[in-house]
């Protein structure tokens, strides 16, 4: 890994411009794709794909947030910031997905749910609250890959899973920099320093406990060689699904629990009963 | 901690709110909802609901517990638990230290177990004077165990939600807090546990998107603040004002997030109700 980048630097790499978007990565990974619309409640987001595929000859369904490359996709797509439709579509998929005994991939970049009118009113919390319980108990594996940028509960909707990878630029937060600067400083402009203290990177997520890999990155970003890094995340899929399927089921959700439940840094201090 | 840390805490803020003046009787407060005038010892009576616009105002947790559960009863579990630095923010502990000199709690959640009307529950309070009860280490740690805790010993849970959402200073710990009581809290479903959420002022953020969404039944205090996203956030994100009533109790309702909304004053037979319903406290 480039030790030397910051993780400001790698952010602006993330929201460079030419940044692959799983609309590049999906032809190169996968060697069918039948994307499935809407969350049979509401309608269609955008901001959320989801749809059925094959990896190395494996059946899997794959549900990923949607970055625009410019600025017309970024309108249809809302700039990768899913209403409640998006989770409750990809809850439907999963849902289907341990029906048939697929395996899930998710890929994350987002820069967190959308914040507005109408996914406050249709239960913003409440869709990302019902992925997250309802992940934990799927009867099927999953992984999950941060292609860019993981923000708050919008990315842990599509982040409860058996193994989280990063790629080595990507960046996962609890809220943006920018919403950290302005709620603990009440200063956005602080947004660089923020970013460089939160521990957001992908090694930081390895050190937490967060992430289990970090897919390396061509030299300069996945920008400079695109074949080249899908086929690093076909190499790592194909790998874990293979073996996350020859696991037990009940063994593989217990330990889908167990490392969700070891998150966390507190003492038990004697005596304070 | 023990209940005499409770005692201290209480007598803080009784002085603090009666002050030295000889006029305390006459002393006013202003609802934070409707703005109006509340004589403060007619508010504290009421146990700080206005009597204008019926807003259920916050409470501590241990005014909380003294007004739902039989006397008595709370026994704490995993009193002892203090929060750790996990990505080193500047000034962190040292705040912790304050806020725990100052309010007697070691986080934002008390757990235990406690009786109502000699039905045995597990039970959380969010405490939203310590650090906006917001949900780090600790109160992922406690709520987590409090679940597990309900499993093994086949008991219902209810919890009193009141939160700004992760505690931003514990990073992307604090998210993952979601996940680990998400995760509890299927348990006890999938185990066939009663879990009932009591939405109290406010509960927004990451609470909102994991445990507080997520029971059986879902109650909220009238007037309280319900929501995913601040409305700061929402406002500067579509350049407008919101409406008045916007993500309180009543507009959750009417969209569906809410099954009931119960006064401060019937919350303990309500309760006492709904788990008599489901068979607890049955011989």
């Amino acid at each position: 890994m480039d030790e030397k980048k910051t993780a400001w630097e790698r952010l602006q790499l993330v929201h460079a411009k030419g940044r692959p978007t799983i609309r590049n990565y999906i032809p190169l990974i996968f060697s069918e794709f039948y994307e499935m619309h809407g969350d049979r409640l509401y309608g269609d987001d955008r901001a959320v794909v989801g749809g059925l595929a094959r990896i190395d000859g494996i059946p899997v369904t794959v549900i990923a947030q949607v970055k625009g490359r410019d600025i017309n996709e970024n309108k249809n797509c809302n700039f990768a910031m899913p209403h409640p439709e998006g989770y409750r579509k990809a809850l439907r998929l999963v849902k289907q997905a341990e029906k048939f005994h697929r395996p899930v991939i998710c890929f994350i970049d987002t820069p967190g749910a959308f914040c507005g009118i109408a996914a406050e009113e249709r239960g913003q919390g409440e869709a990302i609250a019902r992925n997250i319980a309802e992940f934990m108990t799927l009867r099927t594996p999953i992984i999950s890959i941060v292609l860019g940028e993981a923000g708050s509960g919008g990315a842990l909707a599509l982040g409860v899973c058996d193994e989280l990878a990063m790629l080595e630029n990507a960046e996962y937060s609890v809220v943006s920099p920018r919403g950290f600067a302005s709620i603990l400083w009440k200063d956005a402009s602080r947004e660089e320093e923020a970013c460089n203290i939160m521990k957001i990177t992908a090694e930081d997520m390895l050190r937490l406990g967060v992430a289990e890999t970090v897919i390396k990155e061509p030299l300069g970003g996945a920008h400079n060689d695109l074949d080249k890094i899908s086929e690093n995340i076909k190499e790592y899929l194909s790998l874990k699904i293979r073996e996350k399927l020859q696991k037990d089921i009940d063994e593989l959700l217990k330990e889908r629990y167990t490392k969700f439940r070891k998150i966390g840094e507190f003492t038990e201090q004697a005596g304070f009963e | 901690m023990g209940e005499n840390m409770f005692d201290s805490f209480f007598s803080v803020v009784k002085k603090r709110f009666n002050g030295n003046n000889d006029d305390d009787s006459r002393e006013t407060v202003k609802c934070p909802r409707c703005q109006s005038p509340v004589l403060l010892q007619k508010y504290e009576e009421l146990h700080r609901v206005c009597p204008d616009c019926n807003y259920h105002g916050r409470l501590s947790s241990s005014e909380r517990i003294e007004i739902t559960f039989d006397e008595g009863s709370f026994a704490e579990l995993d009193g002892n638990l203090i929060s750790r630095n996990p990505i080193d923010f500047p000034e962190y502990p040292e705040k912790q230290e304050e806020l725990r000199k100052n309010t007697g709690l070691n986080d934002a959640v008390v757990t235990g177990t406690a009786m109502i009307k000699g039905i045995k529950t597990v039970a959380g309070i969010m405490d939203s004077r310590y650090m906006m009860g917001s949900m780090g280490s600790v109160v992922g740690e406690k709520i987590t165990r409090a679940f597990e805790y309900a499993v093994e010993n086949q008991l219902p849970v209810i919890l009193f939600t009141a939160s700004g959402g992760a505690r931003m200073q514990e990073g992307i710990v604090s998210l993952m807090q979601m996940a680990k009581t998400a995760g509890a809290v299927k348990r006890h479903s999938d185990a066939g546990g009663l879990y009932i959420t009591v939405l109290t002022d406010p509960t927004t953020g990451g609470v909102t998107a994991s445990f507080a969404s997520l029971g059986d039944i879902i109650i909220a205090e009238p007037k309280v603040l319900i929501g995913f996203a601040g409305r700061r956030v929402i406002e500067s994100t579509i350049r407008q004002r919101l409406p008045e009533d916007f993500q309180l109790a009543e507009f959750m309702q009417e969209h569906g997030f809410v099954d009931i909304i119960v006064e401060r004053k019937k919350m303990r037979s309500t309760l006492s109700h709904l788990l008599k319903i489901h068979g607890y406290g049955e011989a």
